[in-house]
């Protein structure tokens, strides 16, 4: 998982051609913390579908309401630099993987 | 084939850890399968702050680590596992995980938990996650400075509200009842009334949430007049109640009409050696405490079923000669005059054992054995019942009975 802040964000994934999925979630979202080894597993299972990344909101709140995010967890795909599909709260990475394969 | 466990619990919110440490202080093998970080629910509730001997300023998640660290300490295995199929009808129970793991035990202890309700009204779903949310911790962050609207009145609903103070600009409670009534704890009522941030909408419900892509407004209906208002707000967080997570035990162990797992005193599920603890639980009360009592209860009622299960398998089913099980009550004479008689004939053969079953006391092999009346004698041979005697119970009966088997 590629590491995002608000220094690199607008690199990785708005600028980044092909398609990125972003984690957003933070130490405090318990949830975030149950789905983060799913997702860690998913990735490594579609390793070269999709560049994956995750953001650490904490210090980064009002990139996440940018992309209007306003809840935890939540997972957005980008296209090309442009939000494609979003999964928030209840997520079952089963759905993210469809999804993931969709685009890919 | 895998290890047997003693315990295996699904599920490590309160009532699972307080069942791992009962478990395995008792030091039957026990396991807690969760899948997140262990604390359930707890470890999403901020303000904890009446849990027995630990007063203000505790916080769930702290509290549900020191759990944790607690039930780790007496040798309870806490396992990242999601259980996703459970056949719980056999001897020995199976569960498989989403990594495809089995695991098998003797015994299980239900204790999944329940999650919030949601209320279905328009807009809920479709801004969840951008403004609309079920958890303060999770999210309260982002509302730093801003209005948030809080639906409910419970203890949850007032406790997270205070919460979400210190965070957002104004808190805004919706509260279904008349002006000044509240379901919450009379502690939480009166703080709630004194903070100056925490705003009241009395006799209301929320009708829809409206915002295009993120939450900017609610309606919210009065009840009495009918009425409806439109209100500015940047988050709604819902906190109607609870559902119990028993999606996976539909026909597997009795439920209610609410879906609550139905138990008795001993958290005895419908199964044999299937238990259920904390909020999952048909029950008066769901609280931490409860669902660690819950989970005690479990752990000991369970210990007491294995001895109870080794007993009878070593004494009757794998007993090398015949065995006549007398079920008797020190209450009922004529069981009493038979146990005597029985007693007698056991002495005068070599191959014959006599075991004693006080119903009460062994109220589930009686079941099992569909004892509705005493005296009754049993006999066994090589794991399997032969004949039995009900009620009324002569020497020469018994004696042609032995000298058939034996």
């Amino acid at each position: 998982m590629v590491e995002l802040s608000k220094e690199n964000f607008e690199q990785e994934v708005l600028k980044a051609d092909g398609l990125v999925m972003v984690d957003f979630w933070s130490q405090k979202c318990e949830p975030c913390k149950e789905l983060s080894p799913i997702l860690d597993e998913m990735a490594e299972r579609n390793a070269g579908k999709a560049k994956f990344c995750s953001l650490d909101i904490t210090n980064n709140k009002r990139l996440a309401i940018s992309q209007k995010v306003l809840g935890l967890p939540t997972i957005i795909f980008y296209q090309n630099g442009e939000m494609v599909a979003a999964f928030s709260k209840d997520i079952s990475v089963e759905d993210v993987e469809v999804k993931l394969n969709e685009l890919a | 084939m895998s290890e047997v466990y003693d315990i295996i619990v699904v599920g490590g919110g309160p009532a699972g850890l307080a069942a791992g440490i009962y478990g395995s202080r008792s030091r039957l093998k026990t396991a807690i399968l969760t899948k997140g970080k262990p604390g359930g629910q707890a470890a999403t509730t901020q303000e904890l702050e009446n849990y027995p001997g630990f007063s203000r300023g505790t916080t769930g998640p702290a509290l549900m680590e020191s759990m944790a660290q607690h039930a780790s300490s007496f040798g309870t295995e806490i396992l990242r596992e999601e259980a996703v199929e459970l056949d719980l009808g056999g001897e020995i129970k199976l569960i498989r995980t989403r990594s495809k793991k089995e695991y098998r035990s003797r015994t299980v202890i239900l204790a999944p938990g329940a999650e919030p309700r949601s209320l279905n009204i328009k807009g809920e779903h479709s801004l969840k996650g951008k403004g609309v949310s079920f958890c303060a911790t999770c999210d309260a962050d982002f509302f730093e400075d801003l209005d948030v609207v809080v639906v409910g009145n419970g203890d949850a609903a007032i406790e997270e509200a205070m919460y979400l103070t210190k965070f957002a600009e104004t808190v805004t409670i919706i509260v279904i009842h008349d002006e000044g009534v509240l379901d919450c704890n009379k502690a939480s009522a009166e703080r709630a009334f004194d903070n100056p941030k925490i705003k009241w909408v009395w006799n209301s419900v929320l009708d829809e949430i409206k915002g295009d892509g993120l939450v900017e407004s609610v309606m919210v209906k009065n009840i009495k007049t009918g009425e409806l208002a439109e209100m500015a707000t940047n988050g709604v967080f819902f906190f109607v109640g609870s559902v119990p997570k028993t999606d996976l035990l539909k026909g597997k162990v009795e439920l209610d009409e609410q879906g609550y797992i139905v138990t008795n005193d001993l958290m005895e599920t419908s199964v044999a050696g299937v238990y259920a603890a904390g909020d999952v639980r048909a029950k008066y009360l769901r609280q931490v405490i409860t669902a660690a009592s819950d989970g005690a209860i479990a752990a000991v009622a369970i210990e007491k079923y294995l001895v109870e299960e080794d007993s009878f398998r070593e004494r009757v089913l794998e007993a090398p000669s015949l065995v006549m099980v007398a079920f008797w009550s020190p209450q009922n004479g004529a069981s009493i005059e038979v146990i005597s008689m029985l007693e007698q004939l056991a002495s005068q053969y070599k191959d014959l054992r006599l075991v004693k079953m006080d119903t009460y006391r062994n109220q589930r092999v009686a079941g099992r054995y569909g004892i509705k009346e005493i005296p009754n004698v049993l006999f066994f041979k090589n794991g399997a019942e032969m004949a039995r005697i009900t009620g009324q119970c002569s020497r020469a009966d018994v004696v042609d009975l032995i000298n058939l088997f034996i």
